[in-house]
């Protein structure tokens, strides 16, 4: 158990309990940190996209306030999504090849065109579709970079008669209509790449690609109420609390059934037991008490289960400012929560044994591509690519035009 | 009709410019099957793959354990220094169980230090304690449906014809999803290439008519080597099928793996 502390704070040499495959004995995990922020990043995107189609697809005015907000957080994290997948990879000037001639048999050879169409098809036309008006009035009423950036941004289509609006918002709207069952695609798909790997008894499960995808979602309310308390703290104006209220009650039942959907599979696991299992057993005990019983269950998803519940029932006995606090606290746990259940699959992983008679360590290095430190940078990297949107598409200064209604109220 | 640009014109430009976008990715294809079975397999330019059925075995019951097969293998591949293996032989060691426990069989003990290459340390337990012990090879199970082909986003690993299952060392992006994709750890990824390396069986030897080095090296003929198109008189590989009972390695998970073993116990995995 202390051992695992040990490691993350300590250089300690590569240690193996029992007998490991030779191939396996390594210093390192093959997947290391890069491959953890990789489904990390992916299942936030995915999650704040479901968090705006709620407005758009399913009408949910009171979340209008957060609506651009998480918009541009999918987009902002789905740019910076594939850099440590890139990063880890033995050959990155390879990379191509995995979109010019795919291998159709394989699960990863999927993610080029999966994260394409997602970028290319549903986000950007999305946010531009969405964004047109403004980008015109915008280019029109500032000057200088900013405007000149704005104006490129129209592509020329100027046009912001009533019809041509109209069918903007009719556009926007078809494309998030498109963009649930992509989203879901695209982490779905990630938890396909580990479940798939029947090689190894802790990944290859049936259940992965909707452990994915409700954790997911989670993680991606979860940031976006994050990100709307954060801006509205640094930009001291006060939060909507019914809008805030409404986004603990979607992330309350998210994480209802994403609880409910990872506690069926360890059931199954425990019962079924199955070749391995004893070896399961102790990871959790042991390798990954910490990440696991502590991190994922304790803090990750029992707390905040426990928090936002508490709100659904007592919400209007419990005053504004302590309602925030809780709310806050949760989004807190469960991004750190669904973080430590990523680490738990891939390091968790590959720290035994496929002949299951022995298991790895795992130290983690400050430096290098696989250390805390170039984790640490491309997990801040989304927040600052997101800073650099919020500055130019909402910010403060410029009018908007109002989302997705035009009749709307202003967004923040 | 005087305009040079008849709607006939234009559809036609079009076709064939849609014909060609869509010729792009096949030609490309073509070009990688190309490659794949001819510059990169390190076959001679005469080989013809599909006149061959390479195949190896194991009887463990010759094996002593004396790790040269080992040895040769990193030899004759340059396989770096390290936890870095194309094959190596694996030591068990299964106890008498203890008096009045009502086991039938003690524990397992597995180990190979340094995949076998420097001998193997002296026994954990007494020797009165010892039920069984023997050695066991290992290498690429050169299964029939290899996990570890069907995961490769790029299809730089590939299933030869002629049963060697290869990678392409210049198509490979070193993703790593092959080496966590093969249940019997016997890939890696090259520290100095980084890419995916395995067993080829010594593609370059075997296209050549020389036998693999481990099994050239092998002083009790328990690596046992043929082709299954062109069996030798007296081969070996008939003989040992002749002779022994065999089994794969982890049959459950449905790889189908083509290296059988003769004389192994349940232990091993």
């Amino acid at each position: 158990m202390t051992n695992e502390m040990i490691n993350i704070v300590v250089e300690v040499m590569p240690h193996f309990e029992g007998y490991v495959y030779p191939n396996e004995a390594t210093p390192q995990p093959l997947w290391g940190v890069l491959i953890v922020l990789y489904p990390y990043v992916t299942g936030l995107v995915a999650g704040a996209f479901i968090m705006a189609s709620l407005v758009r697809v399913f009408n949910v005015k009171a979340l209008e306030p957060v609506y651009r907000l998480s918009l541009l957080t999918a987009f902002a994290f789905l740019l910076c999504a594939p850099l440590p997948l890139l990063f880890h990879l033995g050959h990155p000037e390879r990379c191509f090849e995995v979109m010019m001639t795919p291998h159709l048999t394989s699960p990863m050879a999927i993610f080029g065109f999966v994260y394409a169409w997602y970028l290319m098809a549903v986000l950007l036309l999305e946010l531009w579709f969405d964004y047109r008006r403004d980008f015109v009035a915008w280019s029109e009423s500032t000057s200088g970079f900013q405007g000149m950036l704005y104006r490129l941004f129209t592509v020329g289509v100027t046009d912001i008669s009533e019809p041509a609006v109209k069918l903007d918002h009719k556009t926007a709207h078809l494309l998030s209509i498109v963009g649930i069952p992509s989203a879901f695609l695209l982490h779905g798909y990630v938890g396909f790449i580990f479940g798939s790997v029947k090689a190894n008894p802790w990944w290859g499960n049936v259940l992965m690609p909707i452990i994915f995808i409700m954790s997911a979602m989670v993680s991606g309310i979860a940031l976006c109420v994050f990100n709307y308390m954060v801006l509205s703290w640094i930009r001291r104006k006060t939060v909507d609390m019914k809008c805030l209220d409404v986004m603990g009650m979607y992330l309350f039942y998210a994480l209802v059934v994403d609880a409910a959907i990872e506690a069926l599979d360890w059931i199954h696991r425990i019962y079924s037991a199955e070749e391995g299992f004893q070896v399961m057993q102790y990871m959790a005990r042991e390798k990954l008490f910490y990440t696991l019983n502590l991190g994922q269950v304790t803090l990750g998803t029992l707390a905040p289960l426990i928090l936002l519940g508490l709100l659904q029932l007592v919400r209007r006995r419990v005053p504004e400012l302590q309602r925030r606090r809780m709310y806050f606290t949760s989004a807190m746990l469960i991004l750190i929560g669904v973080l430590a259940m990523r680490w738990n699959v891939v390091i968790g992983g590959q720290l035994f044994s496929k002949s299951l008679r022995g298991l790895m360590g795992y130290k983690m290095e400050f430096a290098g591509l696989e250390g805390w430190f170039m984790g640490a940078v491309l997990l801040a990297l989304p927040f600052i690519t997101l800073t650099i949107m919020i500055k130019l598409f909402l910010s403060e200064k410029l009018p908007t035009s109002g989302v997705p209604d035009p009749d709307a109220e202003q967004a923040i | 009709m005087n305009n040079p640009v008849s709607r006939r014109s234009i559809i036609g430009r079009i076709t064939v410019a849609v014909a060609g976008v869509l010729a792009a990715p096949a030609a490309k294809a073509a070009k990688a099957v190309a490659q794949k079975l001819l510059v990169s397999a390190d076959a001679p330019k005469d080989y013809d793959p599909t006149k061959h059925k390479w195949l190896m075995a194991i009887d463990a019951n010759r094996c002593i354990g004396c790790g040269l097969c080992a040895e040769a293998c990193k030899k004759e591949n340059h396989v770096p220094e390290g936890p870095y293996f194309r094959t190596w032989v694996e030591r068990y060691i299964i106890t008498k169980p203890k008096p009045g426990s009502g086991a039938a069989r003690g524990e397992t003990l597995v180990d190979c230090p340094n995949g076998g290459i420097d001998g193997y340390p002296e026994a954990p337990v007494l020797k009165e304690e010892i039920q069984h012990s023997f050695f066991v090879p290992k290498l690429c199970n050169l299964c029939k449906h290899s996990p570890c082909v069907q995961v490769c986003p790029v299809g730089a690993t590939f299933d030869a014809p002629d049963g060697a299952v290869l990678i392409d060392p210049k198509y490979c992006i070193g993703c790593g999803f092959c080496i966590q994709a093969c249940p019997y750890g016997c890939r890696f990824l090259n520290p100095v290439t980084k890419t995916a390396e395995k067993c080829t069986l010594c593609y370059h030897r075997i296209t050549r008519g020389l036998k693999p080095a481990c099994v050239e090296v092998c002083p009790t003929q328990a690596r046992i080597f043929g082709d299954l198109k062109h069996p030798a008189p007296d081969d070996p590989l008939q003989q040992f099928y002749q002779n022994n009972l065999v089994v794969a390695l982890k049959p459950h998970l449905g790889t189908e793996p083509r290296l059988f073993y003769a004389g192994i116990d349940k232990e091993v995995r």
